[in-house]
């Protein structure tokens, strides 16, 4: 962990500090695995957290890391959406524009947004305070239209009140989600959380918001009506029978609609790939030919 | 009537309900000390009593699912959660590791006991920050007061959690693609068998089930398999989120026992948004063939679901009204599966590409005549023809609504537009930017 021997063999542009650092928060991530490799994604995060995005220097650092190629590294990251390839803004505005959303207002809020800010998709506004994306369901579809600022959940939102955030997030106001931390952090403190480094902010904010709670309170207040009985439960009464009691076998049913080319075993490796042909303990990494690297 | 049944959104309301020593107050953990008193064996067959089927979406028997572990051999087992909620429509996992992730610690902490793993690990999707905050602090938690780490609670039985955060890829819930991610990959599924029962993990024989699942263990075993299965129909047993979404007028969560209807959850819910009618909905996702008002009373669980053509999934209910465009709807999931299709098998890859165009077309005027026998076709072409279900998802919305609504692809065509104001189905007024016909459109 020491500066010199690292930076000695690295072939980043990383000063010595930053590079001991790095190399000793990897070391960090890679020990919570048995093996290293399964530490790529949150180190992707972490060189996110120094560069900002995913680097060339912090491509082949992990590289260097994790004793992979740059190429394998890169397929790696250009996989996943939230690593960027390109410096992203301080804040990531988020626009839910997947179908529930999109037809309850996000994509009117999308427009609104991109032409208040005078940036398209995946597009950083000239200050560097904001990239807008279009982003996918983010399981908050209870809270439609949903935007997301560094993936923390500001529910229920409009044209105006998404303008508005953008407006104060770009003033460097502290603006504070619906449901998440007392404020939104920026894009590196957010992607050092997701590497795994804690920020110590868990037990800010909200438990739950009110449509996360509409059964429940329902629930409450029947209960209440009965006479303080917890939930009564009656058996689905409109169903067939409710029977109970016989724990019925069930015949598994996925694999027919649920997994379109599940097929049958060909060969004695298919249902006990777990021994290598030698007979000895399965590799626990079985890389498949990589020829090419 | 079916009354709502509040047992994992319990102790949703308490007060910081999120810290270890709420979840302990209402009773937490009893589950975990019932269960180091009992033979991992006697766990396993206690779940499968209690007919606890997978709450992802697939409903595979979770009992069975941990019974297909081959014998011990002195090697690693691992457990897997899958918190990588990204169906459309789905919202009920992330809240519920929001308000109360120890409920889903305690289950890991039995399910790993039951199958004989000392690492188990939670993919959760990268996209929730302060959701992997919760986690990250319940696990600590739960090393803290002994009931994760080495010598749990002083029985000699030894755990590490590892919550891992994902990166932004919808089919890393694909259990499958989701171990390859976890090793490291980019997130492909892989051909099956072998089942990661067998081979997952490292090649090793790993269990994956869903946040919900997990979470609804502990209930089983402190309360017993014959409580659970009293509730819900004969062959969907227990409890279940249902996560209304849309033009309703209260949406969240309703925790009920399986085999309520969907009538019944609007009542709760205060019907559809005033002044207007439910046009189609999904029972469990984007991924789930449509439904419309034909099927308010069909029970909600996995056999009756299935024979009306559909499926439970992941009990995401995403009502629209008579405002929405149905092509519009469809269009914008294509989008979403074209996305995230890992490129993997061509029918999948290729399909959704053009699925998207023909789609577009059809939303914009442009549609040709044969456009909506072509959508059919392209569907024909990639169903059942990829490794996953994420291809097989992606026929459901475009086969349902045709059959459905056929006539509405033909006014597009006919019209050479859409017949519908967007402005009408949002939730505040406002002015369109540019030709509503495509606004927003593709572009992730």
């Amino acid at each position: 962990m020491t500066a010199e021997p690292t930076s000695a063999r690295s072939a980043t542009r990383y000063d010595a500090d930053t590079l001991a650092s790095l190399a000793a928060d990897a070391a960090a991530v890679k020990a919570r695995y048995p093996d290293p490799r399964s530490g790529l994604l949150p180190m992707l995060h972490l060189v996110q957290s120094v560069d900002g995005y995913v680097s060339r220097d912090g491509i082949l650092f992990c590289a260097e890391q994790l004793e992979m190629t740059p190429a394998e590294v890169s397929a790696v990251a250009t996989f996943y959406t939230q690593y960027k390839r390109h410096p992203n803004g301080t804040y990531t505005v988020g626009v839910c524009t997947n179908t529930l959303c999109a037809v309850m207002g996000g994509d009117a809020i999308f427009d609104e947004l991109s032409e208040h800010l005078g940036v398209g998709h995946d597009e950083t506004t000239d200050d560097g305070a904001i990239t807008l994306e279009r982003v996918e369901c983010n399981a908050a579809c209870d809270y439609a239209p949903v935007v997301m600022v560094n993936w923390e959940f500001f529910d229920n939102q409009t044209p105006e009140s998404a303008t508005d955030l953008a407006d104060r997030l770009r003033a460097g106001e502290e603006v504070a989600p619906t449901r998440g931390a007392s404020s939104v952090c920026g894009f590196k403190q957010m992607s050092r959380v997701l590497a795994g480094f804690t920020d110590g902010r868990a037990d800010e904010g909200v438990g739950a918001g009110e449509p996360t709670l509409a059964g429940l309170r329902l629930a409450r207040a029947a209960a209440a009506v009965d006479g303080g009985e917890p939930s009564s439960v009656q058996p689905a009464e409109t169903t067939d029978g409710g029977s109970t009691g016989s724990a019925a076998e069930v015949p598994p049913e996925t694999g027919t609609a649920q997994s379109s080319a599940e097929r049958k075993p060909a060969a004695p490796g298919d249902d006990n790939p777990g021994r290598s042909p030698s007979g000895g303990d399965a590799n626990p990494e079985p890389e498949k030919g990589g020829s090419d690297d | 009537m079916t009354d709502l049944m509040p047992v994992l959104t319990d102790t949703w309301d308490a007060d910081r309900s999120w810290k270890l020593a709420s979840y302990e107050a209402a009773g937490g953990y009893a589950g975990l000390r019932k269960a180091l008193t009992m033979e991992p064996a006697d766990l396993v067959q206690t779940v499968k009593d209690s007919g606890l089927r997978g709450r992802g979406g697939a409903g595979f028997p979770t009992g069975m699912k941990w019974g297909f572990l081959p014998p011990p051999d002195g090697g690693p087992r691992y457990l897997v959660v899958n918190a990588d909620e990204s169906e459309p429509g789905t919202c009920k996992d992330i809240p519920l590791m929001l308000a109360s992730p120890q409920h889903l610690v305690e289950g890991i902490a039995i399910t790993s006991y039951a199958i004989g793993c000392h690492h188990a690990f939670v993919y959760v999707r990268g996209e929730v920050l302060h959701v992997y905050r919760r986690l990250m602090a319940a696990v600590q938690e739960a090393y803290d007061a002994g009931f994760l780490g080495k010598d749990v609670l002083g029985t000699g039985f030894d755990l590490a959690v590892t919550v891992h955060a994902g990166a932004g890829a919808y089919i890393c819930g694909e259990e499958t693609a989701l171990l390859d991610s976890l090793e490291g990959k980019r997130g492909q599924p892989r051909l099956k068998p072998p089942f990661p029962a067998v081979a997952g993990l490292y090649a090793r024989p790993t269990v994956v089930n869903n946040v919900e699942s997990i979470a609804s263990v502990p209930g089983i075993v402190a309360r017993g398999a014959d409580w659970f299965a009293g509730m819900g129909t004969a062959k969907s047993q227990g409890h279940g989120l249902f996560s209304l979404s849309g033009h309703v007028t209260r949406p969240g969560q309703y925790e009920a026992p399986l085999g309520i209807t969907l009538r019944e959850l609007l009542d709760l819910a205060g019907g559809m948004r005033a002044g207007h009618e439910l046009k189609f909905w999904t029972p469990g996702g984007s991924s789930t063939p449509l439904f419309t008002a034909d099927h308010l009373d069909t029970p909600l669980d996995y056999e009756s679901v299935g024979a009306a053509g559909s499926m439970l999934g992941t009990r995401a209910l995403q009502l629209f009204d008579d405002t929405t465009c149905v092509v519009r709807a469809v269009s914008r999931w294509t989008d979403f599966y074209a996305h995230e299709s890992c490129g993997k098998c061509t029918p999948c890859r290729e399909g959704t590409y053009w699925l998207k165009q023909v789609l577009h077309r059809i939303e914009a005027g442009q549609g040709e005549e044969r456009d909506v026998d072509l959508l059919l076709d392209l569907c024909d072409n990639i169903l059942g023809r990829a490794f996953c279900a994420l291809g097989d998802g992606a026929t459901s919305p475009v086969t349902s609504s045709v059959q459905l609504f056929r006539d509405e692809y033909q006014a597009h065509i006919d019209g050479r537009g859409c017949p519908f104001d967007p402005r009408a189905s949002a939730l505040f007024p406002y002015t369109p930017k540019q030709s509503p016909a495509l606004a927003g459109a593709g572009g992730h």
